[in-house]
């Protein structure tokens, strides 16, 4: 990866609905990689957070576990994505019992979260963040939250629903 | 453009379909979501008693499932049994009873609690098999997920999300709170 394309294409703000969701490829586990246009067709849940096994983090990933369910009446694929490496993730991962990938924005750190304007120089982690992407990789919702709050789900399924009517009307 | 979060409101109002302590019509109604193998749910279960005594018939207790079963393996079965005891008229009894042993919540330890309380066994028995209450238990999660419910304890006084603390000391002065804004003074 090139790391002056990340920090010369990084947005100063969180993008917003109607930008292209950036495409990537990262870790999911040591010897896997996802890409972001391998979900191109459905709609993407993409799930920033500051740190695998924080409090809140754990909080927020189990609950989102327990709606794959929901997310999948939508047809829609949810990712996790924080600066921990796959082997961390695979820990967590297992230890929590998550059904969906947590990817690895490992190296360079964070370059996925800056081309997302959700990186936290000040801190070296991403910020928690959420973007739903439509069936073309187009972003239309997101949402920042303060990072030691759960920003809970309703605003994903708010998000999803609005796509399925505009499917529907389409 | 990046949208403010939902403000933190309960969404399914109270209803017939609810498990309801306390008079509906009292000037405070604690709602609360709950899962029965949570232990930060085992301690509230000890504080939200204390509670209903302080308060008496001025506050309305209602309890909703929110069971994370990935977590937790026994939540749904437990919340299940609480629903089956429900039926039977035996809800808060059967609440309690798996607060009180959240750490024994096999199969066997539910029919266990179903025979000890009075309950119609081999009904009790049949339903959790079939999962009769599981529709159930589930419109409980959703509507906690769709009110800002990221975990559990988590309490709603008059409609409002309570995210302080849920010590006894906190909630007192925030029911208080919530019966001056209904009173119009505190």
């Amino acid at each position: 990866m090139d790391r002056s394309h990340y920090t010369s294409f990084a947005p100063s703000a969180p993008l917003a609905a109607g930008a292209q969701a950036p495409d990537f490829t990262l870790h999911s586990t040591p010897d896997q990689r996802v890409s972001l246009r391998e979900f191109r067709g459905q709609p993407v849940i993409l799930a920033f957070y500051p740190a695998d096994w924080s409090p809140v983090c754990g909080d927020q990933m189990t609950l989102y576990n327990e709606l794959l369910p929901e997310f999948r009446h939508f047809n829609a694929a949810l990712i996790g994505v924080s600066v921990d490496g796959a082997w961390c993730h695979l820990a967590f991962a297992r230890d929590r019992k998550f059904r969906f990938p947590l990817l690895a924005d490992f190296e360079p750190k964070g370059a996925v979260a800056r081309t997302y304007g959700v990186y936290r120089h000040s801190d070296g982690v991403s910020e928690r963040a959420l973007f739903v992407t439509d069936a073309d990789g187009i972003i239309r919702w997101s949402y920042v939250s303060p990072i030691g709050v759960n920003p809970g789900a309703d605003g994903i399924l708010t998000a999803l629903e609005g796509l399925s009517k505009q499917e529907v009307s389409r | 453009m990046i949208q403010p979060a939902t403000a933190p409101r309960l969404t399914v109002p109270i209803n017939e379909h609810d498990h309801v302590l306390g008079p509906i019509t009292a000037s405070v109604t604690m709602v609360e979501y709950g899962d029965y193998e949570c232990p930060h749910c085992g301690q509230a279960h000890h504080m939200v008693k204390q509670l209903r005594q302080l308060m008496g018939h001025r506050m309305c207790l209602v309890f909703r499932h929110f069971p994370l079963t990935t977590v937790h393996p026994h939540a749904q079965q437990a919340a299940e049994a609480a629903e089956a005891a429900g039926v039977q008229g035996k809800f808060w009894e059967m609440h309690d009873v798996l607060f009180e042993h959240q750490y024994a919540l096999d199969p066997s330890d539910l029919l266990q609690y179903a025979a000890a309380l009075g309950l119609d066994v081999p009904r009790f028995s049949s339903e959790l098999a079939r999962h009769i209450h599981a529709p159930r238990v589930r419109e409980h999660f959703m509507s906690g997920v769709r009110s800002g419910v990221n975990g559990t304890p988590t309490f709603f006084i008059n409609g409002m999300r309570h995210d302080g603390s849920y010590d006894l000391d906190t909630l007192v002065d925030a029911i208080e709170a919530a019966m001056g804004a209904v009173t119009g003074h505190r």
